[in-house]
């Protein structure tokens, strides 16, 4: 049963590797620094966020550079604790935010796939299992055998989306880069990401590209300035953007 | 599709900031990252397999290296402290392989969280596993550097008694250290930036307080300071077995106080401050 239910969440990012006396005088008049509790200079990425996400719903996190979200996305894969409020997260979580996160350029893209299995903790016999399908998906012919630094970006791309699709998670959280696949690429994307949210899980994916939202989306969270602006159905949301 | 995997984490994430559960948090991370030993050791070996890519003997260019070191430091030491040459060396080898050990796992330790940057703000994952990476990434390193100790043996004519077993108990000492020194170090140093290069000097330092090319009797009647050091009680925890018959009492009682105290520092600051690690990479 998948869910993400957030109460009043809040993310704050403490400033330490600048000079916090000096700059608290000059920033403290912004809106979104100030000091917390043990008296550090934060900055709030996000605040008193209030949204429940249920089983088929797919959520686009639209908003200007530096709105949130992708803090968003990592606070709900576990990576960031929030500074206050409650968060909830059922079903298995898959995330697709850095590309390069988890994988080894050395590794040819068959072992990068093993090692992919081992962080998500799956059995060797699942592993295989996985590899199988990632190389069906992913459509890398010879490459799969070759160090994955010698992949085109679009290869890459391909490899990380479909070992994030393949584990099959009940929660997918996605930053925009895969965006860079081809067009023969983005219609199987679209049928699997159409299959997983078939399969009652949620969708989760911050971006740009209006028309991905339209494509993906059946739900558009607005943030800007690590607040909700508006939350609703895909027309009505980007109807009042314009 | 994969089917869902039974091992797989728990598929329930709950936080909440009015109760952070610290304890319960710290505690799940060891077991988790502990269980996840497989991912710990693959990563490992990447580690070393990328260090030494494209080289002919890989790893055992450390070993070539230790074994130079060996010889050189041999002949000059045993004549500087006018000790025979056969009961130095067996003391130089494995004092210089167990301190290459300390000194690359402390060295190390300052980044194993930095440069695990990327994992640690993509996912949800133990950070006890890049310890353990750090750990066993180390220890087999380390491993290639036995048959030096070996062959000393066989050409200096050591042969250690029943004592050896002691080895094992001081190679769990050792471990323990190894793996507070990793977790500890690595978050200090993922919040506070300079500690690194100041880990690096103070080992220097340390080498030379430490007795690795000196032996411990040359110190006379001021030995008894020795224990003070905590390096000097996890070195003799080992070197004791090996070659001098066990080791001192007093080495060992106080190798296993620096390891406790050592394991709650590390384990409490881990506990404290766990959750603003992914803030500070």
């Amino acid at each position: 049963m998948a869910l993400i239910e957030a109460v009043g969440l809040t993310l704050e990012f403490p400033f330490y590797h600048l000079g916090a006396r000096s700059l608290k005088k000059r920033l403290l008049g912004g809106a979104r620094l100030h000091t917390d509790a043990s008296n550090r200079v934060v900055v709030s990425a996000l605040s008193d966020l209030h949204f429940r996400i249920g089983r088929g719903e797919r959520v686009a996190l639209v908003g200007p550079n530096g709105a949130g979200k992708t803090s968003l996305l990592r606070m709900l894969a576990g990576v960031y604790e929030p500074a206050a409020g409650r968060l909830r997260v059922e079903g298995q979580v898959g995330t697709l935010i850095d590309i390069a996160a988890g994988m080894d350029p050395e590794s040819s893209g068959r072992e990068n796939v093993l090692l992919r299995g081992l962080y998500r903790g799956l059995s060797a016999q699942a592993c295989e299992a996985l590899v199988a399908q990632v190389a069906g998906f992913a459509e890398l012919g010879d490459f799969i055998d070759m160090p994955i630094r010698t992949y085109s970006a679009g290869m890459g791309v391909r490899l990380s989306f479909a070992i994030a699709t393949a584990m099959q998670p009940e929660v997918l959280l996605m930053d925009e880069w895969f965006l860079a696949g081809d067009a023969a690429f983005m219609e199987r994307a679209d049928e699997r990401l159409s299959s997983l949210v078939g399969g009652a899980d949620i969708l989760v994916l911050a971006t740009h590209d209006m028309a991905a939202v339209r494509r993906w989306c059946n739900r558009v969270l607005r943030v800007e300035g690590g607040r909700i602006m508006a939350d609703g159905p895909v027309e009505d949301v980007l109807a009042s953007m314009t | 599709m994969t089917p869902p995997d039974s091992a797989a984490p728990s598929a329930t994430y709950i936080f909440d900031a009015a109760r952070p559960d610290r304890q319960a948090r710290a505690l799940a991370d060891l077991t988790l990252g502990l269980a996840r030993w497989r991912l710990a050791l693959r990563l490992a070996w990447l580690d070393i397999r990328n260090r030494y890519r494209g080289s002919v003997i890989g790893p055992f260019w450390l070993t070539l290296s230790t074994g130079v070191m060996l010889i050189g430091l041999g002949l000059l030491y045993s004549a500087l402290f006018r000790l025979k040459l056969m009961e130095y060396l067996p003391h130089l080898a494995v004092s210089l392989v167990v301190w290459n050990l300390i000194s690359a796992i402390v060295i190390e330790g300052t980044t194993s969280l930095t440069s695990a940057e990327a994992v640690i703000r993509q996912m949800q994952l133990p950070y006890t596993v890049h310890a353990l990476r750090g750990v066993m990434r180390n220890a087999i390193v380390a491993a290639h550097n036995l048959p030096l100790i070996l062959l000393v043996f066989l050409a200096c004519g050591v042969t250690p008694g029943a004592e050896v077993l002691l080895v094992l108990p001081g190679l769990v000492i050792l471990g323990l250290n190894a793996f507070a020194a990793t977790l500890f170090l690595g978050m200090l140093c993922a919040r506070f930036r300079d500690i690194g290069p100041i880990v690096g000097s103070l080992m220097q330092l340390s080498f030379f307080m430490t007795p690795v090319l000196w032996k411990p009797e040359l110190l006379g009647h001021w030995q008894f300071l020795l224990p003070l050091n905590p390096f000097y009680a996890v070195l003799e925890t080992l070197r004791g077995p090996l070659v001098e018959g066990g080791g001192h009492w007093s080495a060992w009682a106080a190798a296993l106080l620096y390891t406790a105290v050592h394991l709650g520092v590390a384990v409490a600051f881990f506990v404290r401050f766990r959750g603003r690690v992914a803030f500070w990479v």
